[in-house]
């Protein structure tokens, strides 16, 4: 996993609710055995009319030459939906290191944090001012102090990642690095449990 | 002190905690498929390791399968390499696999249980977020990603926060023509596609009591459509003599010990839940969905809501989720023109939705221009429906009766809904293009797919009911 300190980037903003994985990667495209190529399906039919890659839809932001950056911006309640980790994979693929919402479903946070992709919630506020920013707009997220600021205006807020999951992620570590580090403790527990 | 449920469950299963961090939680039954598990493996090998705990792996194909011809070589390239991947990993590292042509194949939320895997007081996971239906046992099952099911592989445990916890109470009976689809569609439509998330969900009161275990397992699947980290309700004598008997079942000693463990677990009495629903049965009604979320649920006879009269959450995503489904807001949802039924997904395929899509069509004939596809949940399904005479009575009626696997509920392998048009659907999940790109799905109850394959329309089912 590849270590995250702080980002400052221009952000893709993508100003829709209750976006869930389906959206971020269809099915059709979870055959395959590996974590790579998964970035170009990354919103396949939010980009494209009919599956086709030659008729692309003019007003999706990633498909939006003004839009740029490793900040993926979205609408409250986002990675709703099926535990397919290859929507995080393809997030991080298309080159996004942090996604920003006013709230995020369980698995797919777990699943960001576990491919050093950072999910930063805000407050609904917060999120709507991000919105109507220009498309100049530089984000800076930092991880050790655990904020992100609206670059032009100052805005600042403060958000919440738990102090190991910080740790791991600042330091590029993963959890089955640190399970297999307390094998001996499993199983102990397995021996006291009859497992 | 008096604990939750899920405290007494959670609590057991901690090898150790992590200041200020997560738990090294101890996972007892791991369930794999096809299509979550094959970088896992390949993570495991980069690292050299063999699955720590192969006898507490269980794996099935199921996301990919045909539900035609099944003995053949699966036709399309990248569904057959899947599933050829996870023959080869699970004969490698040990794994029994309950593949195609095995009488135990199937959904692996279906399997679970009716092989008597699926036990009170145990930790379940699983690479799909469906896992959640295995809580219906009294155990705290939940969805994994691909890092996660690698991490049990290796480890067999999982970093885990504490979930904070909710009860969903509903009381009172339920009214003709109701089914257990319905309540959780009716509770979806109330605390919304993202109500739960942060919580598991412990569901009780007397309406979900008397449910079966299969109806409750409808329940707790579409838990994790409220968001939630899982679903769960105590066992009770219902469970007990649902899990007596099946093939991996404890027996003898082994089934009296468990039995007095399984007993104690239940919510004490007044223990405190950090949020907690009261519903009664007797206001549900059969129920449809109309948008492109699964808490965009009204009853059958009730309007499209107006972005005047729906809730906060889907109030922004009102338009765009009408449009996709070629919907107007104030409108009736009956008397809507109906194009496939789908009736299968381990919410709702097991032998209890068979029967009761069998029982209502008998006699009656499909709407002319309607295509039904009725998809089993599992080998051992499929073969008591033949047994049963089912198969016979859904022929009469123009219902394909198909073989086991997820099929139309996620369109992986054939059998997609075409574009535009419009499936009533007993599965858990209406996104867009979930049953194929630009398909329009309407979740139902299997009595409510079956009255519209009949009249090829949405239809209050109990008007047909006597
Ligand atoms: S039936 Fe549908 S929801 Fe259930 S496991 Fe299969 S794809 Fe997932």
């Amino acid at each position: 996993m590849k270590a995250l300190t702080t980002i400052q980037s221009r952000f893709v903003p993508i100003n829709i609710e209750n976006i869930d994985t389906d959206q971020i990667i269809p099915a059709r495209f979870l055959k395959a055995t590996t974590k790579d190529g998964f970035g170009k399906n990354l919103f396949r039919d939010w980009r494209y009319y009919n599956d086709d890659e030659s008729k692309t839809r003019a007003d999706f932001p990633l498909n939006m030459s003004q839009f740029d950056g490793e900040i993926l911006v979205a609408g409250k309640n986002f990675g709703c939906g099926s535990s397919r980790e290859h929507a995080a994979w393809s997030i991080l693929d298309a080159g996004f290191r942090v996604v920003v919402s006013s709230f995020f479903a369980d698995i797919f946070k777990n699943n960001a944090l576990n491919n050093g992709v950072l999910p930063v919630q805000v407050s609904d506020e917060f999120l709507q001012q991000i919105f109507l920013q220009d498309n100049n707009t530089e984000l800076t997220i930092d991880l050790q102090n655990q904020t992100i600021t609206i670059n032009s205006t100052g805005e600042q807020e403060h958000f919440e990642i738990s102090n190991y999951k910080k740790t791991c992620l600042l330091n590029g570590y993963d959890d089955i690095d640190y399970l297999l580090s307390v094998k001996k403790d499993i199983e102990n527990y397995e021996t006291v449990n009859n497992l | 002190m008096s604990k939750t449920l899920f405290e007494k469950i959670w609590e057991k299963h901690i090898v150790k905690t992590i200041d200020d961090g997560p738990s090294v939680l101890y996972i007892d039954r791991h369930f794999i498929h096809e299509v979550t598990s094959p970088q896992a493996f390949t993570g495991l090998n980069k690292r050299g390791i063999k699955v720590l705990r192969p006898q507490q792996t269980i794996a099935t194909a199921d996301h990919n399968v045909p539900t035609l011809n099944q003995h053949l070589p699966i036709k399309e390239e990248l569904s057959r390499l899947q599933v050829e991947a996870l023959k080869t990993n699970c004969a490698e590292h040990g794994i029994e696999l309950y593949g195609l042509g095995h009488p135990y194949q199937g959904i692996v939320h279906v399997i679970g249980p009716e092989l008597g895997i699926t036990q009170p007081g145990m930790t379940i996971v699983c690479g799909d977020s469906h896992t959640s239906t295995h809580g219906a046992f009294g155990s705290i099952a939940f969805g994994i990603g691909t890092s996660e099911v690698e991490m049990v592989f290796a480890s067999q445990c999982l970093l885990q926060s504490k979930p904070k916890l909710m009860r969903i109470n509903v009381d009172g009976k339920l009214n003709n023509g109701v089914v257990s689809k319905d309540i959780v569609l009716y509770i979806l439509s109330k605390i919304t596609a993202s109500g739960a998330t942060g919580y598991a969900v412990e569901f009780a009161g007397a309406a979900i009591r008397s449910l079966s275990m299969e109806a409750r397992m409808t329940i707790c699947n579409m838990s994790i459509e409220m968001g939630g980290r899982c679903g769960l309700i105590a066992p009770d004598e219902t469970t007990f003599e649902y899990i007596q008997g099946k093939p991996l079942a404890p027996k003898g000693e082994k089934w009296q010990a468990s039995l007095n463990n399984w007993k104690s677990l239940y919510s004490d009495d007044n223990t405190v839940f950090d949020k907690e629903y009261f519903f009664n049965a007797a206001d549900i009604q059969p129920m449809i969905t109309y948008g492109t979320n699964p808490g965009m649920g009204i009853g059958v006879s009730e309007n499209i809501p107006t972005t005047e009269t729906i809730n906060e959450n889907d109030k922004s995503g009102l338009a765009k989720s009408l449009a996709y489904m070629g919907l107007q807001q104030g409108v009736a949802i009956k008397g809507q023109k109906i194009d496939y039924v789908f009736i299968g997904s381990c919410t709702n395929s097991r032998i209890e939705d068979l029967r009761m899509v069998a029982s209502f069509v008998k006699g009656k004939k499909k709407a002319d221009d309607v295509e039904v596809w009725i998809v089993p949940g599992s080998k051992q399904v499929e073969a008591q429906a033949i047994k049963e005479g089912i198969d016979k009575i859904f022929e009469e009626a123009g219902f394909q009766l198909r073989q086991p696997g997820c099929s139309a509920c996620l369109g992986m392998n054939e059998d997609k809904i075409p574009a535009g048009k419009y499936c009533i659907s007993t599965s858990n999940r209406n996104f867009e293009g979930r049953q194929g790109a630009g398909a329009r799905t309407l979740l139902a109850s299997p009595l409510t797919a079956a009255a519209a394959a009949i009249t090829g329309f949405v239809t209050d089912v109990r008007e047909l009911l006597n």
